[in-house]
């Protein structure tokens, strides 16, 4: 249950008072509540967990520890 | 996809079990508080890539497996009731109460919806005035700022014809209750990377202090976990003591203060009953008085009815890291999916659903 999905927002617009999105999520399109990351726009990656969006994929984070580990390929 | 697939190298997951294997002079026990961790390690065959000596441990992290039996009972009533809806996440629709479950109840006539988000109820309320909607509101951390905001959006609007019946739970109350139980054999924790995601690591501090145990707080594929494993392997053979974060890009120390505020508006922190565990002090969360007109078990007649756990169901065992899901004498037998003894082997988060779905075949000789 405390899974949560990454996923690309591609719209951003208000309803009943809520700022919610579109989230693409593998492939298909899921409606997020983006009331918790306030910030995000268009175009960034967050995780989706029950219809609620909870925090912007920090990009420069992910791409540093991973060029991290992809690094013992080269040993 | 982006941020999965990369975390899914095989190459890159081997290296880091060779970095594990060097880094492990001595047996360790481990345990992995969240319930989809035990789901993916045992998916991707994770442990089978541990050095011997280091032990995975399931924990008690499946809000579905801990919620009681008599909140699935008094779920199974609510929606028995004419003239009410009940809506409810997919995982709880199969979940034994005292007397089946909410499946069956939708068979006999009631109104039994599932919904992926706590919104989706509160849609089902606008679209029907005329009933009681009631969301059964299930979870950790995780969950609990959607299921705080379906509730204060609720009061804004005024829609009083719905309510939650709600089961949620903390998980560093659970973590203590671990370390201090007698016979304790957990040196150190995989944090639960979504539920930190909303409370930060901070509050694992204090317990990775009183019980000399470190923390690392992981992700869910198999790079985020090996690696996570791994560093908490180096803590503990350098003896050090504190919580570390293996899952950066989605975890900051501080965590979602917005998402945090919202719960600590709605709900306030009380004692629950653990299924298969029993009560742990301050480990779950109720709603405010604030928002009692919002509470199901406010709004209809549900009686006192004392319900018990199917004694032939070891979930308290399995939950609490002291047997593994095979080990219980119902797993595969009396106790599958088709027609589940407890709820561990219904829900997607449940170390026995995962045991059976991935270990069946190499487990005791019987035919799954």
């Amino acid at each position: 249950m405390c899974l949560a999905i990454p996923g690309k927002v591609t719209s951003i617009e208000k309803e009943n008072g809520l700022r919610m999105g579109l989230v693409a999520i593998n492939g298909s399109m899921t409606r997020a509540c983006l009331e918790y990351v306030p910030d995000i726009e268009v175009g960034q990656y967050t995780i989706v967990h029950a219809g609620f969006a909870l925090k912007v994929i920090d990009e420069e984070e992910a791409r540093e520890s991973l060029e991290i580990w992809k690094g013992l390929l080269g040993e | 996809m982006k941020y999965i697939d990369e975390y899914r190298d095989a190459e890159v997951v081997r290296r880091i079990a060779e970095r594990l294997a060097q880094a492990t002079t001595r047996p360790w026990t481990i345990m992995e508080i969240c319930g989809g961790q035990t789901h993916s390690i045992l998916r991707y065959g994770l442990d089978q890539l541990l050095p011997e000596g280091i032990s995975l441990v399931h924990g008690p992290g499946c809000p579905v497996c801990v919620t009681s039996v008599k909140t699935i009972d008094r779920a199974i009533a609510i929606a028995s009731k004419p003239g009410t809806l009940l809506a409810a996440f997919g995982d709880m629709l199969r979940v034994p109460g005292s007397s089946g479950d909410l499946a069956a109840a939708r068979s006999r006539g009631g109104d039994v919806r599932f919904v992926f988000s706590p919104l989706e109820a509160l849609q089902l309320a606008r679209e029907n005035p005329h009933k009681e909607v009631v969301f059964l509101a299930v979870g950790f951390e995780t969950t609990a700022p959607g299921n705080a905001m379906a509730v204060r959006q609720a009061a804004r609007e005024g829609l009083m014809n719905f309510s939650v019946l709600v089961s949620h739970f903390l998980v560093p109350p659970a973590m203590e209750a671990i370390l201090a139980s007698s016979g304790n054999r957990i040196q150190g924790f995989l944090g639960a990377g979504h539920v930190c995601t909303v409370t930060g690591t901070e509050p694992y501090l204090p317990i990775a202090r009183k019980f000399q145990t470190p923390v690392v707080v992981a992700g869910f594929e198999p790079v985020d976990l090996l690696s996570a494993i791994l560093r908490l392997v180096q803590m503990l053979e350098e003896e050090l003591v504190g919580v570390e974060n293996a899952y950066g890009r989605v975890v900051e120390p501080q965590g979602n203060p917005a998402a945090a505020a919202v719960v600590r508006e709605v709900f306030e922190v009380a004692d629950v009953a653990w299924r298969g565990i029993g009560v742990i002090p301050a480990s779950g969360l109720v709603l405010r008085e604030s928002f009692r007109e919002w509470d199901a078990l406010r709004k209809f007649e549900l009686g006192g009815v004392d319900t018990a756990d199917d004694v032939r169901c070891r979930s308290g065992d399995v939950l609490a890291g002291r047997i593994t899901p095979d080990s219980c004498d119902a797993f595969g037998r009396e106790c599958r999916p088709e027609h589940p003894l407890g709820a561990p082997m219904v829900s997607g988060e449940g170390a026995c659903a995962a045991y059976y779905r991935y270990r069946c075949s190499s487990a005791k000789p019987f035919s799954c």
